[in-house]
């Protein structure tokens, strides 16, 4: 599978993008031609120049050196609200696959109740209850996203647990929980890639909505979505403002998206043919 | 005897990018006023395709060469529309799989009204006493009610009958009947197979039997076409291709389904005879 | 047919009974989110009636009186029974307004907003969906798979940005935001529908092309149906099936992401109240927006649910 998506060109496409935005997120201190706190208000909406690669803004700070910080929260916290997402699920998800009985019955009716309010709105009340502020919202994002993913490896860890090659490795005595980590999660790997690709896409606008809404992170801090946020209130005078974090979003989330769809492709090659 | 269809050196082909896959190569044959042509093959060697080629029932992916004519009008190269009017009037179908061959979400009486709508210009109370008519023509004991249900309520069995009965229905000089046992029990075949006799000897209409089962063909087939990876291998009259197949993949054919048939019979024999033997 | 319809009315009851469950799930989270704020609530009442000085002892007696000295499970069901009587309470920041009262001052500007979505998601979805399919691979298909997957990508706030700024400003075709009269719906609610359009586009063109491939098709086709017959009333028909489930149940999701777009468009929805309460701590109005939501959901999921049973044959057949 893996050999077949690094034939896909798209898919080369795609994780470059991705690789390529992490690196500079990484290294910005040592990419970006600024201070992106510095201000120079007599040098606000400057165009693009050698100094300023894509301008300054309403106070005069570097536009290029704003959107490289910017990765930091925008990537890095939505790949930590991933990781967090998909560790809670697992960990609910075998718990309740494996075990059965009322410990399952009790994960799965939270678990449906998480599922039966828009993610939205549980993201909201969890920010309003814990108070605005970025590490909320990662910590609200876990918290609406994980049943999702513990269904999920509770199907495949029922699926797994009666198939043939895991009841034999327990009568060769393997203990369970070795069975499980050992065999079922490489099966389901493939699958929940797909998933958390095309999730880590949504975190991505996640985070940057609510810090456009002013919940996430707050004014100074660059941020794409807090970016947006600023130059809305200048849109009439300098629409300019909006293009460059509006099209660093789009393109980093079309490359998860895509990679996404490029994993479902590579790992169902019916789907291809149709 | 005049050819009700006369098919010329038909090859189909898939289009995949610019390669193009062929997946029937020269294929002719002729059907007779009143005869059966068998097309014996297993499953993949194109039998199907070759039929729905002559129906104009393959999408533009496919490319489909060669002559044709039906009752001296040509079928290939004709139009969409003209093709459209003789499936279903002129031409009927028998399809293998009566289950899903029905729209769920239709009632069978809603499903054959559309069709004899589109053929015929019956009114309404005319419409229900010539369903009734057909699937009364098919033995089915309670027409009305079977108008009334849904596919998924009925069996295979039926809904096949109810397709053969539809195919029937507007006089049709030829009906082409894709592998119409496979998918049901076989007391169901046995009925359906009497069906098809039947037909045949009214003497009206012409058939295409598609099968791979040697057996069924024996019973219906005037003429045997065999098929083997997209090229007709074998053709003759029944009796001839059974007895002196010349292509090898016939004989192979042949010799399994006599292998089979001997020791289908060594069986019943042996069940005859009480207890012992009987684990042949 | 009365069996059948016996059937169905257990189907129905069944269901109904179903929900049961999920609302008290519901609602209990709700409860427990206004038990988890750290400010207690017999002092904000305190200061809602706006006692002048604040004594522990009126503190007590305030406890008391709200029945917040009884145990937990007792306050739940004394409030679950305020909530079926449609007592919500009052807001922290406006103690002479109820919650009721707020929300239900905002609730139709955002229900405006959300119909009018509703209308732009059925009536573009469905015919590009459809055309889409019918004219696969086609460069109408193509321009719209590209579409669809860049407006699956685009922040919403983003997109409401730029029409403000194209058709507002630059065009002056439409008010920027504020409420006012039909013409200043418009982008909002094409805004909201914008992201629900493509995904339908693409789950009503994918499910034309499955139901293509069915055997029912070839057979219709075999008995002579016209082309475009086969496509409406049999493709598509078998295809709304499933997916008018997934538009009916996505209404309560196009009522919760109005949230986004009215604090773009200066909407004043309950999506806007929401947030504002956000930033003042109102909680009882969040508790409230909460709880509205959950139970919508929970009830277009039934309709929709019962909507599907009763239209598929098959459906109908087995539950009974």
């Amino acid at each position: 599978m893996l050999q077949q998506l690094f034939k896909n060109p798209v898919a080369l496409l795609c994780m470059g993008i991705v690789l390529l935005t992490a690196l500079l997120g990484i290294f910005a201190p040592l990419v970006a031609p600024n201070d992106p706190y510095a201000n120079d208000i007599l040098n606000k909406f400057a165009g693009p120049s050698w100094q300023f690669p894509l301008g300054t803004d309403q106070l005069g700070r570097c536009v290029f050196s704003r959107m490289l910080y910017g990765i930091r929260p925008t990537l890095f916290l939505s790949l930590l609200t991933m990781l967090g997402t998909i560790g809670l699920g697992v960990v609910m998800g075998i718990t309740a696959g494996y075990f059965r009985g009322t410990v399952d019955e009790i994960i799965m009716r939270v678990v449906d109740v998480m599922l039966s309010f828009p993610s939205q709105i549980i993201i909201l009340a969890v920010v309003a209850l814990l108070g605005v502020d970025i590490r909320n919202v990662v910590i609200a994002s876990i918290f609406i996203k994980w049943a999702w993913y513990a269904r999920m490896i509770r199907t495949a860890t029922i699926k797994y647990t009666n198939m043939n090659f895991v009841l034999f490795s327990r009568s060769i005595g393997s203990g369970n929980f070795y069975i499980l980590t050992r065999h079922m999660l490489p099966c389901i790997a493939a699958e929940l890639a797909v998933l958390a690709s095309l999730d880590t896409g949504w975190a991505i606008l996640n985070i940057s909505t609510l810090s456009f809404l002013g919940l996430g992170v707050q004014a100074p801090t660059p941020e794409w979505g807090a970016m947006l946020n600023e130059a809305k209130n200048v849109m009439v005078s300098n629409p300019e403002q909006m293009i460059v974090p509006g099209i660093a979003v789009v393109v980093l989330v079309g490359a998860f998206n895509m990679l996404g769809d490029c994993l479902r492709d590579a790992l169902d090659p019916k789907a291809v043919r149709q | 005897m005049s050819a009700i269809l006369d098919v010329n050196d038909l090859c189909v082909s898939f289009r995949q990018g610019k390669r193009r896959i062929p997946l029937v190569e020269n294929v002719s044959f002729r059907v007779e006023k009143g005869r059966c042509l068998g097309i014996l093959g297993e499953s993949g060697s194109g039998k199907s395709m070759t039929c729905k080629a002559l129906l104009g029932l393959l999408d533009d992916n496919f490319e489909v060469t060669g002559s044709s004519a039906f009752e001296g009008m040509p079928l290939l190269g004709a139009s969409p529309e003209k093709l459209r009017r003789l499936r279903g009037g002129r031409i009927g179908m028998v399809l293998q799989n009566p289950m899903s061959c029905f729209d769920p979400l239709y009632r069978i009486g809603e499903q054959m009204a559309e069709t004899l709508a589109e053929h015929t210009r019956l009114g309404r109370r005319a419409m229900r006493e010539k369903m009734v008519d057909i699937l009364n023509l098919m033995r089915i004991r309670t027409p009305e009610d079977v108008l009334r249900k849904y596919p998924h309520q009925l069996s295979g069995g039926m809904l096949q009958r109810v397709m053969i009965g539809l195919a029937m229905s507007l006089n049709p000089s030829l009906i082409i009947a894709d592998e119409p046992t496979t998918a049901i029990d076989s007391i169901s075949q046995f009925a359906i197979m009497q069906e098809f006799v039947r037909i045949k000897r009214q003497g009206e209409v012409s058939l295409i039997f598609i099968s791979h089962d040697l057996g069924v063909l024996s019973l219906i087939a005037d003429e045997v076409m065999v098929m083997h990876q997209g090229r007709a291998v074998e053709s003759g009259t029944a009796r001839h291709v059974f007895d002196n197949a010349r292509d090898a993949y016939t004989r192979h054919l042949i010799d399994q389904h006599k292998a089979v048939m001997s020791r289908f019979l060594a069986a019943i024999h042996a069940g005859k005879t009480p207890r012992e033997g009987s684990a042949a | 047919m009365t069996w059948l319809e016996h059937g169905m009315k257990n189907y129905i009851i069944m269901r109904l009974l179903a929900t049961i469950p999920l609302l008290l799930g519901i609602s209990f989270l709700c409860f427990v989110f206004i038990n988890l704020i750290p400010s207690d609530p017999a002092e904000v009442a305190l200061r809602i009636r706006q006692t002048p000085i604040i004594t522990e002892e009126l503190i007590a007696q305030t406890r008391a009186e709200l029945g917040l000295d009884q145990p937990f499970l007792v306050r739940y069901f004394v409030w679950l029974w305020d909530c079926l009587h449609f007592d919500l309470g009052f807001s922290y920041t406006n103690p002479a307004r109820t919650v009721l009262g707020e929300i239900g001052r905002c609730l139709p500007a955002t229900l405006e907003l959300a119909g009018l979505s509703l209308v732009y998601v059925i009536v573009l979805s469905l015919p590009i969906g459809f055309l889409s399919a019918v004219y696969k691979d086609t460069l109408f298909d193509r321009i719209m798979r590209g579409v669809v997957f860049a407006t699956t990508a685009m922040p919403v706030y983003w997109v409401g940005l730029l029409l403000i700024w194209l058709i507002s400003i630059k065009c002056d075709l439409l008010p920027t935001s504020g409420y006012g009269g039909f013409s200043s719906l418009i982008l909002p609610a094409f805004t909201v529908a914008l992201s629900y359009i493509s995904t339908y586009i693409r789950l009503i063109r994918n499910n034309m092309l499955e139901n293509m491939r069915e055997d029912y098709v070839l057979y219709a086709q075999a008995r002579g149906l016209k082309q475009r017959a086969i496509l409406v009333r049999h493709i598509l028909k078998n295809s709304l099936q499933s997916c008018v489930t997934a538009i009916g149940m996505s209404i309560p999701q196009l009522i919760a992401g109005t949230i986004v777009v009215e604090n773009v468009f200066a909407w004043p929805g309950v999506g806007r109240l929401c947030i504002a309460s956000i930033f003042n701590r109102d909680y009882p109005v969040i508790q409230a927006y909460v709880l509205l939501v959950g139970v919508l959901f929970v009830f277009f999921n039934l309709a929709f649910d019962i909507l599907q049973y009763v239209a598929d044959p098959r459906l109908r057949e087995r539950k009974s």
